[in-house]
């Protein structure tokens, strides 16, 4: 026990080594939250796309553009390893020295996850039966007022454990940022290793945090299932 | 019951203004022809029967009224404006143009009262305070008042294509499609159905029907059509169509079905 004592003393309260991991945990939750924002919003939106064109019978030129360029974007960034791309990111395509590490991991992980976003809410909108869209589309509704009212919704609520998943999976990735030289929760955990050479405390503390994080994401996640299950019964 | 007969008597298929006029009209889906060339007009306070054997087409026929099937060739006027020109905003008159699935199609994230109310809302055609009386009012005409707050899943059969029917009346339209409203149901929810559908005829709507139900056309029809390999090949007042049919294939398809 008194060794134990020593060790957590050691680990992580001498020289406030606990500050690594807190830092860490800060970059961590903030590279997460807007990674999933820019991650919805272009996953929704290549989503829409997609199945918009797999949907129309003559599909216009704009359109097939758009579906094709957003078929590429898929294809690329589900082909590669999301450690490489953000290399990419950092050391080919922002190689000033005066971007942020941070808006780079967060630009990299928010086109990462978009296009696995993009994946999920398209099978949720070709999980909806077609009669729906003809219900909306011949009350006269438009496709935008019945995609958004009546599809989407709908869509949302089929594919919520799906999504879920992404964004624990979006959560535990980020911590490859250390191949950018970023100091995210687990790079924290690593540098306290390598000053104390004790790997056993500061992994395990940097393993149960994330634990903790998905748990937390988890039942929020449930409740909201249910919530939106309740209300059709 | 005797107003119905004066009506239907009055109401020959030479008066009244035209609400539809198909020329011509053809679908085909790759080399499968569907539709080969109907023409016929729909006027108003008509109640037109479709009948035919699965597959022969009529359903199409139905949906493509309101260009949830758009046709290969031919045309569609409606209220006088040719509603497969493609400049035109079909989303103006599918307002007009109220439809009635087999599968009900309702919304089943929303209430029975957001079903009805979401089209005229959305569409600026009513405020949610004038949709909300409105729903309630065509509730009580279906004969479902107290169904307001329920979800489609907490309902029956019946009760959903009630309310179907319901939902399509909230836009008041000038003319009802009805796709095989019937189909789905259970035998003992099918007249529940029906009887809103006559009551629904008798207060003059215009009504464009698919069905299997020989009785509804018999009863209720103002003109039967008989759709066969994409053609109209027969048509005649109820009467006349069921007691003297001349056509081969409907009179082998009515020695089936009746």
């Amino acid at each position: 026990m008194q060794s134990f004592m020593d060790s957590f003393y050691q680990n992580f309260i001498e020289d406030h080594r606990y500050m690594y991991l807190v830092k860490g945990l800060g970059n961590t939750i903030a590279i997460t939250f807007f990674a999933l924002m820019i991650g919805i919003v272009l996953g929704f939106l290549v989503a829409i796309i997609r199945s918009s064109h797999d949907k129309m019978d003559h599909p216009g030129a704009a359109i097939k553009i758009l579906n094709a360029i957003c078929k590429v974007y898929l294809t690329v960034i589900r082909g590669t390893p999301t450690v490489v791309q953000i290399m990419i990111a950092a050391y080919v395509i922002f190689t000033g020295p005066n971007v942020p590490k941070l808006l780079i991991a967060v630009i990299t992980f928010g086109i990462n996850s978009g296009a696995y976003v993009a994946e999920i809410v398209r099978s949720g909108i070709m999980s909806i039966n077609e009669g729906q869209m003809e219900a909306g589309r011949s009350l006269g509704m438009n496709y935008v007022q019945t995609m958004s009212s009546i599809i989407m919704p709908q869509a949302f609520k089929n594919v919520l454990p799906a999504l879920a998943n992404e964004f624990i999976v979006l959560l535990k990735e980020t911590s490859i940022c250390g191949y950018i030289g970023m100091m995210d929760l687990a790079k924290g955990g690593d540098i306290i290793r390598s000053v104390t050479w004790e790997p056993i405390l500061p992994l395990l503390g940097v393993a149960c945090i994330y634990l903790i994080m998905v748990c937390g994401l988890s039942a929020l996640v449930g409740k909201l299932e249910r919530r939106l299950r309740t209300s059709e019964r | 019951m005797n107003d119905k007969k004066e009506k239907l008597s009055t109401d020959a298929s030479d008066q009244g203004e035209v609400l539809i006029q198909v020329k011509d009209l053809r679908k085909q889906f790759g080399s499968n022809v569907v539709l080969d060339g109907i023409s016929t007009d729909i006027r108003r306070g008509e109640v037109v029967v479709v009948i035919g054997p699965s597959g022969s087409g009529k359903s199409t026929f139905l949906r493509s009224l309101n260009l949830l099937e758009h046709p290969t060739s031919g045309q569609i006027l409606f209220e006088g404006t040719d509603i497969t020109a493609p400049d035109t905003d079909i989303n103006i008159h599918r307002q007009k143009m109220g439809m009635v699935f087999q599968q009900f199609n309702l919304f089943p994230h929303m209430t029975v009262l957001k079903n009805i109310t979401l089209a005229p809302v959305k569409t600026g055609k009513l405020s949610q305070e004038e949709a909300d009386r409105k729903a309630l009012e065509l509730l009580n005409r279906v004969g479902l008042p107290d169904k307001a707050d329920s979800y489609p899943d907490m309902l029956s059969g019946g009760q959903k294509q009630r309310i179907a029917i319901a939902r399509a009346m909230a836009m008041e339209p000038d003319v009802m499609l009805f796709d095989e409203p019937t189909s789905a149901l259970d035998p003992e929810m099918v007249g529940e159905v029906l009887s809103i559908m006559q009551e629904l005829a008798k207060s003059g709507m215009t009504m464009v029907v698919v069905t299997h139900e020989m009785g509804f056309a018999r009863e209720v029809g103002s003109r039967v059509l008989f759709i066969d390999q994409g053609r109209i090949q027969e048509e005649n007042r109820p009467k006349e169509f069921f007691a003297s049919p001349k056509n081969q294939r409907l009179k082998e398809f009515l020695s089936k079905v009746l």
